[in-house]
C-alpha cells in the first residue's frame, strides 16, 4: 500500500527539503555545547590529552638529540607506563563522545513531546535529521580541533620547535579522519535513538555495539577466519590467505580502520597497512619515512570507508524515521 | 469557496486491519471556532494528523487553505499553527529560546523576529518570564506558551488538540477568552475536547466523532434538536396539586412531566414557558418558580451515547 503510493508518478515534494536545516543546526549545536554530558566528556578528554601528552613530550625530551623528524607525531604515539599513548585513549573517547552526543537526539524529541510541534513547522523530517547530525558532527570536529590545537600548543612549549609541513598536514589528516570516526559512531547513535523510544535503551545498544568492536570482534574475526580459511602447519600459502581473510574481516571494524589510519598517519614509516598488523604503534617497522601524500592515499580507502558506513546507517535511520508515527 | 478552510472529502484513515477515521466529510468555513467532539479514540487526533500532512491519509481527501498537506505540506504548514495535546517544549531553554527556534524554523528573520516574539509573549501574559527556564513553567503557563509558538507565526487557521486539558478553571476561562480574542482578528479555529461545556461555550459549530465517523454536525442548537428531539426542560414549581399536574399534562406539545412534591419537570417540543405560567393560575395553583434549560452538549453528547448504537445504524 505505501509502495504503491510512492511508485505512483509526479509525487514531487514541494520546496526543498533542506528549508530549517540552519536553525536545527544552530539551535541542537548551542545545545550540545552547553550540555552537562558534553563538558563532562570533554573534560575528560581534555585532561587524557593533557595527561597523555605531557608524558609523551617528557619522554622524547629525555630522547632529545636522537635525530627524529616527526617529534610531534610522537606526542600522539608515545606512551609512557602505565599510560597508552593518546591515539589509545582516542580510540575509545571519540565513540563515547559520538554517543553520549546522540543517543536521544530523536527519541528525547518524542519524549519531551517537542517532535510534533517541531514538524508542523514548515520543515521536512529530512532538516530535522540532518541538522542533528551536522550539529553532532560539527561539535566533535570542535571538541577535536581544540584538542589538536591545545597538543599542539603544549608541543610547541615542550618541544621548543614548530611542527614541519609534513607533519601538519599528517595531523590535519589524522584529525579530519578522527572526525569521521567518530561519525559513525554518531549515526550509529542516532540510529538508535530512531528505534528505541527509551533513550538508556538507545545508549546501551550503542555502547554494546562499540564493546562488541572493540573486545571481542578480533577473537571473532581470527576465530572466523581459522573455520573458514584453515591452514595445515607448514602450508604457508593457506596460512597467508587465513591471516587476509582475518585481515578483511577486522576491517570491518571502524575500530581497526581507525587504528590503521594513525597507524599509517602518525608513522612516516609505516609503507603498506597490509599483514603485518601491528597492534602496537609505537613497535612500527623501521625504514625510510614515506611522504605525507603517499600515506594519504594508503589510508584514502580506510577514509571512504568510514565515511561509506556513516552514510549507511544514516539512510537506515532516514528511511526509518520517514515511516514513523509522530504521535506519542 | 475561497472562504473554506479546511475540507474534507472521504477521507480515511487505516492502521492495519483497523480503521481509525472512516469516510470523514468536514468542511469549516473562515472565522469560524468549530469543535470536534468525542470519545477516547473516537479519531480526533488522527483527523488532526491528517490535516497538517504528518500522517498520510489512505483515502480521500483533504484541503486546507485550499492546499493539499500531503503535496504541499511546507505552505500548509507556514499557514496553520498546530497545538498538539501535551504539548511539550525545550526544558533547559528559556521561553523567549523556545519561541526563537520555533520562529527560526519558520524562516521568519530579525528584525521582525524579535517583535513578533515580544507581541505573542505579550498577548498570552508571559512578559514577565519570558527569560526563565521553561521547566519551571506551570501547566497554564506551558499552555500561554504553546499558544504563543502558534502566534508567531500568525497563522490563517489553528488546531488544538485538547487544549483544556489539565488547566484549573480560571486558566480554562482566560484560555476561551483568549480563543474569543483569536477568532475576533478573524483566524479560523477548530479545537478538539472533552470539557463540553467549554466546547458549547466557544464553538460556533461542533462534530461528534465516534468509532472514526463523524455521527453529528452542526450547531449546539441543532444537534439538540436532532438527539434530545427538539426536547426543553422547563422546571415549574408550584403548590395546587393534582389539578396543576393534570393542566400541565393537558397542554399541547408536552412530551412528559414527571413531578416532585411541587416541582414538576416538563418535557416540551416548544419553549412553553408562558402556557404553562397562565395554565397553572388557572388550575388554582400557586407559581412559584419557572425555568428553562437551554440545551446542553453535555446532555446531547450523554443521551447520544446511551442511544449510541440505534444512532450508528441510522449514521
Ligand atoms: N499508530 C497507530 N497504529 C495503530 N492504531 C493507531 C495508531 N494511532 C492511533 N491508532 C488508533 O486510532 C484510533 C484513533 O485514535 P486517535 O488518537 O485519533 O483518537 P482521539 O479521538 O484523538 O482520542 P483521545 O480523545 O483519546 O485523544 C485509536 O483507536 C487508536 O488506538
Ligand atoms: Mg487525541
Amino acid at each position: 500500500m505505501q509502495h504503491a503510493r510512492s511508485l505512483a508518478p509526479a509525487r514531487q515534494r514541494e520546496g526543498s527539503p533542506w528549508t530549517g536545516l540552519w536553525a536545527v543546526v544552530a539551535k541542537e549545536m548551542a545545545d550540545y555545547l552547553t550540555s552537562a554530558r558534553m563538558m563532562i566528556l570533554e573534560a575528560l578528554i581534555l585532561l587524557t590529552a593533557f595527561g597523555t601528552v605531557y608524558a609523551a613530550s617528557q619522554n622524547l625530551r629525555a630522547g632529545a638529540g636522537t635525530s627524529d623528524d616527526f617529534l610531534f607525531l610522537r606526542l600522539f604515539t608515545t606512551a609512557r607506563e602505565p599510560l597508552p599513548a593518546f591515539v589509545g585513549f582516542l580510540g575509545l573517547l571519540v565513540p563515547l563522545l559520538a554517543i553520549a552526543l546522540a543517543f536521544d537526539s530523536i527519541n528525547g524529541e518524542f519524549n519531551q513531546r517537542t517532535l510534533s510541534k517541531v514538524l508542523a513547522q514548515p520543515i521536512y523530517r529530512d532538516a530535522l535529521l540532518l541538522g542533528k547530525f551536522l550539529a553532532g558532527l560539527g561539535t566533535l570536529a570542535l571538541a577535536l580541533t581544540a584538542i589538536w590545537l591545545l597538543i599542539i600548543g603544549m608541543g610547541l612549549l615542550q618541544l621548543g620547535v614548530p611542527p614541519s609541513g609534513e607533519e601538519t598536514v599528517r595531523m590535519l589528516w589524522f584529525l579530519l579522519i578522527t572526525i569521521f570516526y567518530g561519525g559513525i559512531w554518531l549515526a550509529l547513535a542516532m540510529l538508535f535513538s530512531i528505534i528505541f523510544r527509551q533513550p538508556a535503551t538507545a545508549a546501551l545498544a550503542a555502547i554494546a555495539v562499540w564493546l562488541f568492536f572493540t573486545v571481542f570482534w578480533g577473537i571473532i574475526a581470527s576465530l572466523l577466519a581459522r573455520t573458514l580459511q584453515p591452514a595445515p602447519p607448514g602450508d604457508t600459502q593457506a596460512l597467508i590467505n587465513q591471516i587476509q581473510l582475518e585481515l578483511l574481516l577486522t576491517r570491518l571494524s571502524p575500530n581497526t580502520l581507525f587504528s590503521e589510519v594513525a597507524l599509517a598517519m602518525l608513522n612516516p614509516a609505516v609503507r603498506a597497512l597490509g599483514i603485518v598488523l601491528p597492534i602496537q604503534l609505537h613497535n612500527a617497522i623501521p625504514g625510510t619515512p614515506l611522504p605525507a601524500g603517499q600515506s594519504i592515499l594508503l589510508t584514502w580507502p580506510h577514509a571512504t570507508g568510514l565515511i561509506a558506513a556513516t552514510i549507511v546507517l544514516f539512510a537506515i535511520g532516514y528511511i526509518l524515521f520517514q515511516r514513523q508515527e509522530v504521535r506519542a | 469557496m475561497t472562504d473554506v478552510v479546511i475540507e474534507c472529502r472521504d477521507l480515511t484513515k487505516q492502521y492495519g486491519a483497523f480503521t481509525a477515521v472512516d469516510h470523514l466529510n468536514l468542511t469549516v468555513r473562515k472565522g469560524e471556532i468549530f469543535g470536534l467532539l468525542g470519545p477516547n479514540g473516537a479519531g480526533k487526533t488522527t483527523t488532526i494528523l491528517m490535516l497538517l500532512g504528518l500522517t498520510e491519509p489512505t483515502s480521500g481527501s483533504v484541503k486546507v487553505l485550499g492546499l493539499d498537506p500531503a503535496r504541499q505540506p511546507l505552505s500548509v504548514k507556514a499557514r496553520v499553527g498546530y497545538l498538539p495535546d501535551q504539548v511539550g517544549f525545550y526544558d533547559h531553554l528559556t521561553a523567549r529560546e523556545n519561541l526563537h527556534y520555533i520562529a527560526k524554523l519558520n524562516g521568519i528573520r530579525e528584525p521582525e523576529l524579535s517583535k513578533r516574539i515580544n507581541e505573542a509573549l505579550d498577548q498570552v501574559g508571559l512578559s514577565n518570564v519570558a527569560d526563565r527556564r521553561v521547566k519551571t513553567f506551570s501547566r497554564g503557563m506551558r499552555q500561554r506558551l504553546g499558544v504563543a509558538e502558534i502566534l508567531i507565526k500568525q497563522p490563517q487557521l489553528i488546531i488544538m488538540d485538547e487544549p483544556t486539558l489539565a488547566l484549573d478553571p480560571e486558566a480554562v476561562r482566560e484560555f476561551l477568552d483568549l480563543i474569543r480574542q483569536l477568532k475576533a482578528s478573524g483566524i479560523t479555529i477548530l479545537l478538539s475536547s472533552h470539557l463540553l461545556q467549554q466546547v458549547q461555550a466557544v464553538c460556533d459549530r461542533v462534530g461528534l466523532f465516534h468509532q472514526g465517523r463523524m455521527v453529528l454536525e452542526g450547531t449546539v442548537g441543532e444537534l439538540a434538536q436532532r438527539v434530545l428531539g427538539g426536547a426543553y426542560r422547563i422546571h415549574v414549581e408550584a403548590e395546587g396539586g393534582d389539578a396543576v399536574a393534570a393542566a400541565l399534562r393537558a397542554l399541547p406539545d408536552v412530551v412528559q412531566v414527571s413531578a416532585n412534591g411541587s416541582r414538576y419537570n416538563v418535557e416540551a417540543r416548544a419553549d412553553l414557558r408562558a402556557e404553562i405560567a397562565r395554565k397553572v393560575i388557572e388550575a388554582g395553583g400557586k407559581l412559584l418558580g419557572l425555568s428553562v434549560d437551554t440545551p446542553s452538549l453535555d446532555e446531547v453528547y450523554a443521551r447520544y451515547f446511551q442511544k449510541g448504537a440505534a444512532y450508528a445504524a441510522r449514521a
